[in-house]
């Protein structure tokens, strides 16, 4: 509330006077407001409350990821207007603003000609259920004076939360009549609000459904939901890049007069205009859609989000270091329930369970040239097949904020679209399912692969997905040349067999249970976890991927003797590779247990576990070689 | 724009360089003159146009302080006829009104002794151009400047030490083709002033410029008959800038971008001027077309009735325009973000000069239009729209198909950066010093990476064609073959994002049609057109094939002709003929075992044909070397790569933009050759080379080797930023070469380095050998005497018995056949017949 009046004073002020120092100070003045303590918490989310909820030109946050990035635009960042009646002249400012005031002056020499660029912004995608749930709630508790308040019973919550669907379908669209603060539901009694909370989700999911269904609002995965925005960007345009995830405070425009004056067309006019007749329909609709569907949103500010899990504080802050360092303690406790709760979920395969964790808390540290370091791709081979996986990425999903999963049936691997391609003639890039987020799980499901014949976009995105695993980068389409795109995806493969796509690092799964009915048993286990503790799972795993890492003179030393050893018994067996893996695996067994050194037994444990796994992936290969 | 004002200009040219030419004429100013626009023939107008001789010759005060204007146009019927063609490219803004500087200062009243000089103060309105002079100081311009040093490609030809633009000129009067291209950076080094102007009010200069270039063209060529008067093209604005960097401040001023078409919209007529006709009296009115509007009549001022005009299409003039895209191009983007689009106008003649894919460097005037108001709406879209009104297209790719494009490669270094790059070059060590920068991250194979990084240098570029030889290729092909997993792809991978042309493809994904070009059927316009492939694409680069094993014969046999001759030959779809392919083939390929056999020679392992492998001047093997302390450093590398942090790296290694640029420097500006010694020490080592083998009676060297001994000797000059190959850069090159054959081309069998195992797939130990059991075979079998048939089996059991050595069937089939190709004996089935 404080944050709209700020808004509301500031902007008139800036009009009145074109000095170019306040343009800073502005920013400044909100950059302030926003470091304060839980000052970012009272601006209302466009992720979280619905846009007709809120009011046009407040100051809004909205967390998303750079989708495209469109032409930079010049604007009247000054303009001269002139009152038709008194023959005034007044001075405005355009900045943060879609359309000018009444009677601009073109001719004005006044006129300052700004330059600005327009983001294409999608919510992130594949944000986990419980993620967008935890930020609605924390954002609705300290928000109590806008006119939209949340109320969802506990009860369906934690329904909700138990029952594990998590289609994205059924990601529950907060909606709610509100307590009485909108006008047309004041006059209702408290009876009534209560049937208007029933009635809404109706009206509200069928209406934006309806409405993509004709305007494709381009989210990198199938079946995404939200509010795409085109967001204004005035400074710093050179900071931000492709992918990137941000969340970004500005003012929101929903100006209708955007999309009237994008539709209204005389054709007459066309033939004189040559500005309006080279613009092709789908660009138009793409660059220019209604902005009841796709906001404005004029940039003030964006935070870059190294993570996207709300229970985490998101800002690299003090208050952040004293989490971290509180967490630490419990960091080795918390990962031995985690090992035991994946021990139960993979069948009672302790080892599985080890590099499933070790996986989850992967991350691409740096890159050395085009080698990407501290990527770790899993291939869990020997999945059960009837839905067994399916459910295995449910479980994956409650626990990371961001995931999806690719079921790799011949179909599929055919039909979608990985790659992100440039469409020349709406000039946008259309996204693919590889375009996602950093740290984002994904899952892929080679035990939907049947035996078939791969046409040429499926062997195009087999090999995008191997370029992906290998290089941990995408190389997006752009019809006349190819332009990479770094990323940092972590790929898990669950294959019956060897995985036919490279990996880092091959499990074969050896269950040790064999549950009569795997939905009843997985569920079960599910159930057996406390909402708590899960919270304390996923912080756990977005925190461990954070910290820092080193290894002493020491340590490497030893390390390298022991390298030399392996070799001398066995030069076949150890390879440059396999030293390789044993660093990652050695770095993410001391990083799960919180600690940021590399120890003599930190190496032998890692040592210790790859000997494990590799004696397993050899029995398995001498078992098919037996077959006949 | 029907003025009648038709003075020919050549019966009297303006001497003193002051007096505004005939084509100016006074005129009110638009947006204060209500009807006057309206009117371009209204007899104020005419009236006003000596006026401004007035303001020359009379002096009088009381005129001079009026604003005058010029018509930036020429009359239409220009110069001895020759119509004037006009320049939609220039906007509409045709009509600029002068303002004289001095009447703007308060003291316009007196000062009647400084009224001659007030008349060099007129400058046109909003700008500091004076019109006559800077007709006069072009004209100079194109009589006196010469560059002697100029290398372009369309000065080829001309007299390099006359005035270049008057051969221009001469050229024009003789084709017929009225545009003058001019070099910006030609004007500027001629006059900084004139080309601060051009690039600030092009929209004023460029029509002054015409003026003054016909002025002079056909007081030269008075009898020349062209199709419409000269247009002045300028080109290479100095301003030359990435699409990123353009901002407001760029807006009205030439600019010059580069990139790539990626949309050419169909024909768009665009109207020029409107017709309008009475419906009453049939009384007609042109009116120009401003800012994209037309204005109307509302009277008629013949027979005044209003609201009586209507617009005559068929008798309005259009012309010609053509929208198109261009995007950024890939080389000069910043990472992690899209490539930017601009809209480009092409006018007249310049519509369809270019297609999608083309590279271009565009000229033109870059243009903001505000959003059009919308009538019914009070408020405006607050955004400009933006394009570029092309003045000159040039394409930087065109000449691919025929020469070098060395000067559109050229990149520009500033003065430090040569600095660095030449202290680096000083140092003693700098080749171990490249070559050990060169993917850091992949542990030792020094020679590898020294043989990469030659490769990366290239030799020098020979031309024989004249003498009827044809090109000497100098680029420098490596193939590394080894055990699966030992980072051959991240090698591949690193060279690929290190240079500018690199294309990467896997030999298991690419058909011959994806290496070398295919032709496509445009789904809009149903024209063919030709879309090129990674070996063409990577011309002037290097083209990274992994898995050459895994690559199907015809695909392969594409590149027989890419990595010698450095041109691919296309026949397809009516379309023939043959694009260049100067690129450096870095391949690698896998054993067809999965793991090295060391007990077979290269050919065996990796099964290429030999005519290919001949091709490669250095073939690697990547083994495991398996001994202690090189574990020990392996192990010590790869610990470090996971531990040290950024900064460390940085100081260890050099940084790969450093890289990148000392590779581009020496590229395009060394070009070593051989002195004497170095000639006579190729001489030798070539000698050497074939003594080897024939002590022991085979050859182990032919030409092919030695001319990969002087590519490698060249580029190894090129590291070191040197003109001349020495002694050294040999010494160098044969080390490379020996430790490379070393590595490919020794025979298992014998131990020794056999050159022919990679020439003609057989070391000659084994040819030996074969020759061997033939005639043992042989001499067995005339020892059974008359035996005309046997059997195939008994025959084998028999020679194996005889033969001290093993011999298998394999062999035993070889001698067969041999002895069969002798006409000595057939083989039907299991049968051996003598004959």
């Amino acid at each position: 509330m404080r944050m709209w009046f700020v808004c509301r004073f500031c902007c008139p002020a800036a009009q009145s006077n074109s000095n170019p120092e306040w343009e800073a100070k502005v920013l400044e003045y909100f950059k302030g407001q926003l470091r304060e303590k839980e000052s970012h918490s009272w601006v209302p989310s466009l992720n979280d409350v619905p846009l007709h909820y809120l009011k046009p030109n407040s100051l809004v946050k909205f967390r998303c990821l750079v989708q495209d990035m469109f032409d930079p635009e010049f604007y009247m960042g000054v303009y001269e207007t002139v009152d038709p009646s008194t023959k005034a002249n007044v001075l405005r400012c355009g900045k943060y603003k879609d359309v000018t005031e009444c009677g601009v002056d073109l001719n004005s020499r006044n006129t300052v000609t700004a330059e600005r660029q327009t983001f294409y912004c999608v919510p992130i995608p594949g944000e986990s259920p419980w993620a967008k749930e935890i930020s609605f709630l924390s954002a609705a508790r300290v928000v109590p004076s806008t006119s939209y308040v949340p109320s969802r019973q506990k009860r369906s919550y934690e329904e909700d939360d138990d029952d594990m669907d998590t289609q994205p379908q059924k990601q529950r669209e907060p909606h709610t009549g509100g307590m009485g603060e909108t006008p047309q539901i004041q006059p209702h009694g408290n009876g009534d609000s209560k049937r208007q909370e029933t009635e809404a989700p109706s009206s509200q999911t069928t209406a934006p459904s309806d409405c993509s269904s004709h305007l494709d609002l381009n989210f990198p995965l199938p079946g995404e939901r939200g509010p795409a925005c085109l967001v204004k960007v005035y400074e710093g345009l050179d900071s931000f890049k492709l992918n990137d995830t941000l969340e970004i405070y500005g003012i929101l425009s929903v100006n209708p007069v955007l999309t009237v004056l994008g539709e209204e067309k005389d054709p007459s006019l066309l033939l004189l205009n040559p500005t309006e007749s080279m613009e092709t329909p789908e660009e138009q609709r793409a660059h220019d859609p209604p902005a009841s569907l796709v906001p404005r949103l004029h940039m003030l500010y964006a935070r870059p989000l190294q993570h996207n899990n709300p229970l985490l504080p998101s800002a690299p802050t003090e208050d952040q270091s004293a989490f971290v360092s509180s967490f630490l303690v419990e960091m080795a406790s918390v990962r031995a329930e985690l090992l035991a709760y994946l021990t139960h979920v993979l069948l009672g395969d302790g080892l599985a369970a080890e590099y499933l964790l070790l996986h989850l808390i992967s991350n691409v540290y740096t890159r050395r040239d085009v080698l990407p370091l501290g990527k770790f791709t899993l291939n869990l081979s020997g999945c059960p097949l009837n839905s067994y996986t399916e459910r295995l990425y449910q479980i994956v999903q409650q626990l990371v904020p961001c995931s999806y999963r690719l079921s790799m049936s011949l179909h599929t691997m055919n039909s979608m679209r990985l790659v992100p391609k440039k469409d020349y003639v709406a000039n946008r890039l259309v996204s693919g399912a590889l375009q996602l987020a950093r740290n984002t799980s994904l899952f892929l499901d080679e035990t939907q692969l049947e035996q078939g014949q791969l046409d040429s976009s499926g062997v195009r995105n087999i090999t995008a997905l191997g370029n992906l695993i290998s290089w941990q980068k995408v190389d997006y389409d752009f019809s006349y040349h190819q332009m990479e795109f770094p990323c940092n995806i972590n790929v898990l493969v669950t294959s019956e067999g060897r995985s036919l796509l490279p990996s880092d690092c091959q499990v074969p799964l050896q269950p040790q249970v064999t549950p009569p009915n795997m939905e009843e048993y997985l569920t079960t286990i599910h159930m057996a976890q406390f909402t708590s503790q899960i919270n304390k799972f996923r912080v756990y795993l977005s925190l461990a991927r954070t910290l820092d890492y080193s290894i002493s003179d020491e340590v490497t030393k030893a390390v390298e003797d022991d390298f030399v050893d392996m070799r001398k018994d066995d030069p076949q067996s150890v390879t440059a590779e396999d030293l390789h893996r044993m660093l990652v695996v050695a770095r993410l067994l001391s990083l799960s247990l919180g600690q940021t050194t590399l120890s003599r037994d930190g190496w032998m444990r890692a040592k210790h576990i790859d000997m494990l796994r590799r004696s397993r992936t050899e029995q398995q290969k001498s078992l098919n070689g037996n077959e006949p | 724009m029907s003025s009648p004002t038709s003075t020919p200009v050549g019966s009297k040219p303006s001497s003193d360089g002051l007096a505004s030419p005939p084509s100016q004429r006074r005129r009110g100013q638009d947006s204060s003159n209500g009807d006057l626009p309206a009117m371009p023939t209204s007899p104020a107008t005419d009236i006003a146009s000596p006026a401004v001789h007035d303001t020359s010759l009379f002096s009088s005060p009381r005129r001079s302080v009026l604003p005058s204007e010029v018509d930036m146009s020429s009359p239409l019927i220009g110069v001895r006829g020759t119509p004037v063609r006009q320049r939609p490219d220039l906007g509409s803004a045709r009509k600029a009104p002068q303002v004289d500087l001095h009447t703007e200062l308060p003291s316009a009243d007196g000062a009647v002794a400084s009224e001659q000089a007030a008349g060099q103060k007129l400058v046109i309105w909003g700008t500091d151009v004076n019109v006559g002079t800077c007709k006069e100081k072009f004209q100079r311009f194109l009589q006196r400047f010469i560059d002697p040093t100029s290398n372009e490609d369309e000065n080829a030809g001309l007299d390099l030490n006359e005035p270049l633009y008057m051969q221009k000129l001469e050229e024009i009067s003789v084709i017929g083709e009225p545009v003058l291209n001019v070099n910006c950076s030609h004007v500027q080094s001629f006059d900084a002033d004139l080309y601060r102007q051009l690039i600030s009010y092009p929209q004023e200069v460029i029509p002054t410029f015409d003026m003054a270039v016909n002025e002079l063209f056909f007081e030269r060529f008075p009898d020349s008959i062209l199709e419409h008067q000269i247009q002045v093209r300028p080109y290479n604005a100095l301003k030359t800038r990435n699409m990123r960097s353009l901002n407001p401040e760029d807006i009205d001023q030439m600019i010059t971008i580069s990139g790539m078409v990626i949309r050419t919209s169909q024909l768009i007529p665009e109207m020029q001027e409107a017709f309008f006709q009475c419906q009453v009296c049939a009384f007609s009115t042109r009116v120009e077309v401003d800012r994209g509007r037309i204005a109307e009549p509302a009277v008629c001022r013949n027979c005044n009735t209003t609201h009586s005009l209507a617009l005559i299409h068929n008798r309005s003039a259009f012309s010609d325009k053509q929208m198109i895209k261009v995007q950024e191009s890939p080389d000069d983007m910043p990472a992690g973000q899209t490539p930017h689009t601009t809209i480009v106008y092409a006018h007249n003649d310049l519509v369809d000069k270019v297609q999608p894919g083309d590279r271009i460097n565009i000229t033109g005037i870059y243009r903001a239009v505000p959003m059009r108001e919308n009538p019914r709406q009070s408020t405006v879209k607050s955004v400009y729209k933006t394009h570029i009104d092309v003045i000159h297209f040039r394409k930087t790719d065109e000449k691919r198909l025929h020469g070098l494009d060395e000067d559109s490669d050229q990149k520009l270094f500033t003065e430090e950066r040569v600095q660095t790059l030449k202290e680096l070059a000083a140092k003693p060590d700098v080749y171990e010093r490249l070559s050990s920068a060169l993917a850091p991250s992949i542990y030792e194979q020094e020679d590898i990476k020294k043989g990469i990084l030659l490769q990366l240098f290239g030799g020098t570029r020979k031309d024989f064609s004249q003498t009827g030889r044809g090109n000497f290729r100098a680029e420098v092909n490596i193939l590394l073959c080894g055990d699966p997993g030992t980072s051959k792809s991240q090698l591949l991978q690193y060279v690929f994002n290190l240079v500018p042309r690199g294309q990467y493809t896997s030999g298991k994904g690419s058909s011959a049609v994806g290496l070398t070009a295919y032709v496509m059927k445009d789904p809009e316009t149903k024209q063919l057109v030709l879309q090129t492939g990674a070996l063409v694409l990577s011309d002037n680069g290097i083209c990274c094939i992994d898995e050459f094993d895994k690559m199907s014969d015809s695909t392969r046999s594409v590149l027989h002709e890419v990595m010698e001759q450095q041109t691919l030959s296309i026949a397809k779809a009516g379309i023939i003929c043959q694009l260049n392919a100067r690129t450096s083939v870095l391949a690698a390929a896998n054993p067809v075992e999965s793991q090295w056999n060391p007990k077979k020679t290269t050919i065996e392992n990796i099964q290429l044909p030999h005519t290919l492998l001949s091709r490669f001047d250095l073939i690697f093997l990547m083994l495991d070397p398996q001994d202690e302390a090189y574990d020990r450093r392996l192990a010590h590398h790869l610990v470090a790569l996971y531990y040290q942090s950024e900064e460390q790296i940085e100081e260890e290694f050099l940084d790969m933009a450093v890289l990148k640029d000392y590779i581009a420097y020496a590229r395009t500006y060394i070009n070593p050759r051989l002195n004497e010694e170095a000639s006579q020490a190729l001489i030798e080592a070539y000698v050497d080379m074939r003594k080897i083998g024939s002590g022991r009676g085979m050859v182990s060297a032919y030409p092919r080797q030695l001319e990969s001994l002087i590519r490698l000797a060249e580029a190894h000059a090129k590291v070191r930023f040197s003109d001349k190959v020495e002694t050294v850069d040999v010494e160098e090159a044969k080390r490379l070469h020996r430790e490379a054959l070393k590595q490919s081309a020794t025979d298992p069998r014998t131990g020794f380095v056999d050159i022919s195992i990679l020439t003609t797939g057989m070391s000659a130990t084994a040819r030996k050998r074969k020759e061997e059991v033939a005639q043992a075979l042989k001499k067995m079998i005339q020892s059974r005497g008359k035996t005309p048939a046997m059997k195939y089996q008994q025959l084998f059991d028999d020679l194996r018995g005889q033969s001290e050595a093993a011999i298998t069937k394999d062999m035993f089939e070889e001698a067969l056949r041999a002895l069969a190709d002798e006409d000595y004996l057939t083989v039907t089935g299991k049968t051996v017949r003598l004959l």
